[in-house]
């Protein structure tokens, strides 16, 4: 049995488990001790100072991320000399910390912005340490300021022990410290693969998103422009808590009526080019497991994040990867072919605009030749929901009136398999569905569909599944610091000659998979719970909204899509045709993780 | 990726330290040993051979003063601004070498010859304000020595280029 210790908070009476920090026991008695550098994600580095409280009997005060609840504490959370220090702490953080808030974009979402604001902080007496520094916009998918960084560590603990990248560090120390690549060098240059999970956890504005949208109110104004937008599954249930909606409410309809709004000439779904990676991969899966065409375990390649690191750090799997683009490229490269083709328009004066939870998609658009497979960029530009949030904004698109409206055919029709591939395991769930048919010509009864194994935010998720007498080893991997020790079993049976360990695997770069990707909203309301940010809880609330979609879906299965078997009767002739290959397939190769 | 030549002196530390946990610190020493910094090449090598990411050499080396990551001058002045040298007035010295010479302290002059850096106490505090120039130590310096001491310096490069 765990150990519990008995205590006191604020008068309260608490029992915890042993080794529960004070400031994790205060919140299970609902007394918030703010804090700006401990986030549930990573170790309390005790960085910030924020959280002190005082413990009855001890001379000095304690930072309660970093100090466990002992047996007969009584601990006081809250007096005007705890919150007299707080204050003292926020301003030594303001000293150093550009005054730049109407001009920052993460102004109204901002952790410090909301502490200051919350302890009233209105003058301050210290002089300003602001140094300009540099910013970092190397990548084109993620932005550094490091002149706005407050030194709380989240960002690099993520990347170095959450996503296991190391891009990130602090260089120097003391006042100078700054967040950086090894050596100082560009974020581009080091092994940074664009998760954007660094500015998911950033409180402030020193990490956000290369910010695109000009560039997309620009292609609509242009006349010529044929604009085509296109949503991907995980932005439909976050993208409500920019305008007030719980965590994980579905506004799929009102999303299609906004774009249109917005002047879009056409809405398209990436989750019909979700539907389409399923016929692909599914059908790539089937040919190695039944024929042996290829080595197995087959792994996923619907993430970018991931498809970098790999080709970073384990290329010796590339011959195991599905190469099957990621599902917005799919819609890209046939939105500038087949539809263009229907249609009668010149894909010379198409535009693809990619509606996407994800900083990484940004770099993916033009990471090889494959990707402008269509004779053009097949995508032009990658938005994360974030912009797409700022842009409705800016539009003075009243949110919560829209209509709920279709999406656009031919390349906006889904199944509830299309729209789990936002969160883990949901991709080898939806492929699953297929690939039993696929092989067995009957469908997977619904009661068996959900593979409920593999949901859940356990990092690595492992599981057997019967087809035709034949057992099929699927694991699920999420978070890129949990994908080494999958590949090292993979490698360790292939080194030793024996069967591999698993036959599909299924790996997505962010923790909870795309629901909390690195571009996803990062808003600060009362239905958030501290400390801010991206959490488990908000995590599951927004994949629950896309398990409920797919539960209400009429089609839940990739391949009873009829838009899917119309293209491919119309176009594509058949999964992993000739066409198929050209046009929704890639390759990849062995890169450095230094560039210099 | 790490240099494909065998970089004798630095795969000699890693081959020495590699096995040991927690011997990062060592190694790098050896490599500013025998090179008088770490170069970017070096710090990958250390990398890749003793399985530690190259983000958090680069933390250790920029963590410490110590570390140098790039060549320094030939002569290495030290000005020391520990308690005793400090209170002395070393930090006129180091100002009057920062002027003659037109580096900032921690950097070099273009020519390579000097690199100018502070240091925290050398342990000969009888002797405050001190500064050791390439292992020689000067005891009980003013400002008005510090031209001196460079043309000192300045010689014995131009001695040894002649007998090279």
């Amino acid at each position: 049995m765990t150990e519990m210790v008995k205590a006191i908070i604020d008068g309260v009476e608490i029992e915890v488990e042993k080794g529960t920090t004070i400031l994790d026991a205060a919140r299970k008695v609902n007394i918030d001790i703010p804090t700006l550098c401990k986030h549930p994600d990573v170790e309390a580095s005790a960085a910030c100072g924020i959280c002190v409280v005082k413990i009855e009997g001890r001379p000095n005060m304690v930072r309660s991320c970093c100090t466990p609840l002992d047996n007969g504490m009584n601990v006081i959370t809250k007096d005007p000399e705890i919150i007299g220090v707080r204050r003292t702490v926020i301003e030594l953080i303001l000293s150093n910390h550009p005054n730049e808030c109407l001009t920052c974009m993460r102004s109204g979402h901002c952790e410090l912005q909301d502490l200051a604001s919350e302890f009233g902080m209105r003058e301050t007496n210290l002089p300003s340490l602001v140094k300009k520094k540099e910013k970092d916009e190397s990548t084109k998918a993620i932005v550094l300021d490091p002149s706005k960084c407050v030194h709380c560590g989240r960002c690099v603990e993520v990347c170095q022990n959450q996503q296991n990248v190391h891009a990130l560090s602090f260089l120097g120390r003391g006042l100078p410290t700054q967040i950086a690549a090894a050596g100082g060098i560009d974020l581009a240059d080091s092994p940074c693969i664009k998760c954007g999970q660094c500015s998911a956890h950033c409180p402030t504005g020193a990490i956000t998103e290369y910010d695109e949208t000009q560039k997309v109110w620009d292609m609509i104004m242009e006349n010529e422009d044929h604009v085509v937008v296109q949503i991907a599954p995980a932005v439909r249930v976050a993208i409500g808590e920019e305008f007030g909606y719980p965590i994980g409410t579905n506004l799929t309809g009102k999303l299609y009526s906004a774009l249109r709004m917005m002047g879009f000439d056409k809405v398209f779904d990436t989750n019909f080019g979700a539907d389409l990676t399923i016929m692909e991969e599914g059908s790539e899966f089937v040919q190695r497991f039944t024929k042996g065409t290829a080595p197995l375990p087959l792994v996923t390649s619907c993430c970018p994040a991931w498809v970098d690191l790999m080709e970073k750090y384990h290329p010796d799997m590339i011959e195991n990867f599905s190469t099957c683009k990621s599902p917005h490229e799919m819609v890209g490269a046939l939105t500038k072919t087949y539809y263009a083709e229907k249609m009668g328009i010149d894909p010379a004066k198409i535009k693809v605009v990619s509606i996407m939870p994800c900083t990484a998609k940004k770099y993916e658009i033009s990471r090889d030749d494959s990707m402008s497979s269509s004779g053009f960029q097949d995508v032009d530009v990658v938005l994360t929901t974030r912009e797409l949030a700022r842009m409705i904004k800016q539009a003075g698109i009243k949110f919560r009136d829209l209509e709920e409206v279709e999406a656009d055919n031919p390349l906006g029709e889904y199944t509830g398999a299309g729209t789990i591939f936002g969160y883990t395991g949901g991709v080898m769930t939806a492929a699953l569905r297929s690939a039993y048919a696929l092989i067995t010509n009957e469908e997977l009864p619904d009661d068996v569909i959900d593979f409920k194994p593999i949901a859940g935010l356990e990092g690595v998720k492992e599981a057997e599944v019967e087809i035709q007498g034949k057992t099929v080893k699927i694991a699920v991997a999420h978070g890129t610091g949990n994908v080494e020790k999958v590949m090292e079993k993979v490698r360790s049976a292939r080194e030793n000659g024996e069967e591999p360990p698993y036959h599909f695997i299924e790996v997505m770069a962010c923790r909870g998979g795309c629901v909390a990707g690195g571009g996803q909203p990062r808003v600060i309301s009362s239905d958030v719970p501290r400390p801010r940010g991206i959490n488990d809880e908000i995590r599951m609330r927004r994949a629950k909204g896309l398990m409920g979609e797919d539960k209400d879906a009429k089609l839940r299965r990739s391949h009873q899509n009829p838009s899917i078997s119309k293209l491919y009767d119309d176009y594509l002739d058949a999964p992993l045709s000739k066409k198929s290959h050209e046009l929704l397939h890639t390759h990849y190769v062995a890169r450095s993780t230094y560039k210099r | 990726m790490a240099n494909s030549s065998p970089n004798s002196g630095t795969a000699m530390a890693v081959k020495k330290w590699k096995k040991k946990r927690g011997s990062l610190i060592m190694a790098l020493h050896e490599i500013q040993d025998i090179k008088g910094y770490v170069p970017w090449e070096d710090a990958q090598e250390v990398a890749v051979g003793m399985g530690v990411p190259l983000a958090r050499i680069y933390e250790v080396l920029t963590f410490y003063n110590y570390f140098k990551l790039e060549a320094p001058g030939k002569a290495v002045i030290s000005v020391c601004l520990g308690t005793a040298c400090h209170l002395k007035g070393n930090d006129e010295v180091l100002k009057e070498f920062e002027k003659e010479l037109g580096v900032k302290e921690g950097t070099s002059t273009e020519d390579k010859l000097f690199h100018l850096q502070s240091v925290r106490c050398v342990g000969c505090c009888g002797l405050a304000p001190v500064v050791v120039i390439n292992g020689k130590t000067y005891g009980k310096v003013t400002p008005s020595n510090v031209r001196s001491m460079i043309e000192e310096w300045q010689n014995n490069f131009a001695n040894e280029t002649d007998v090279a």
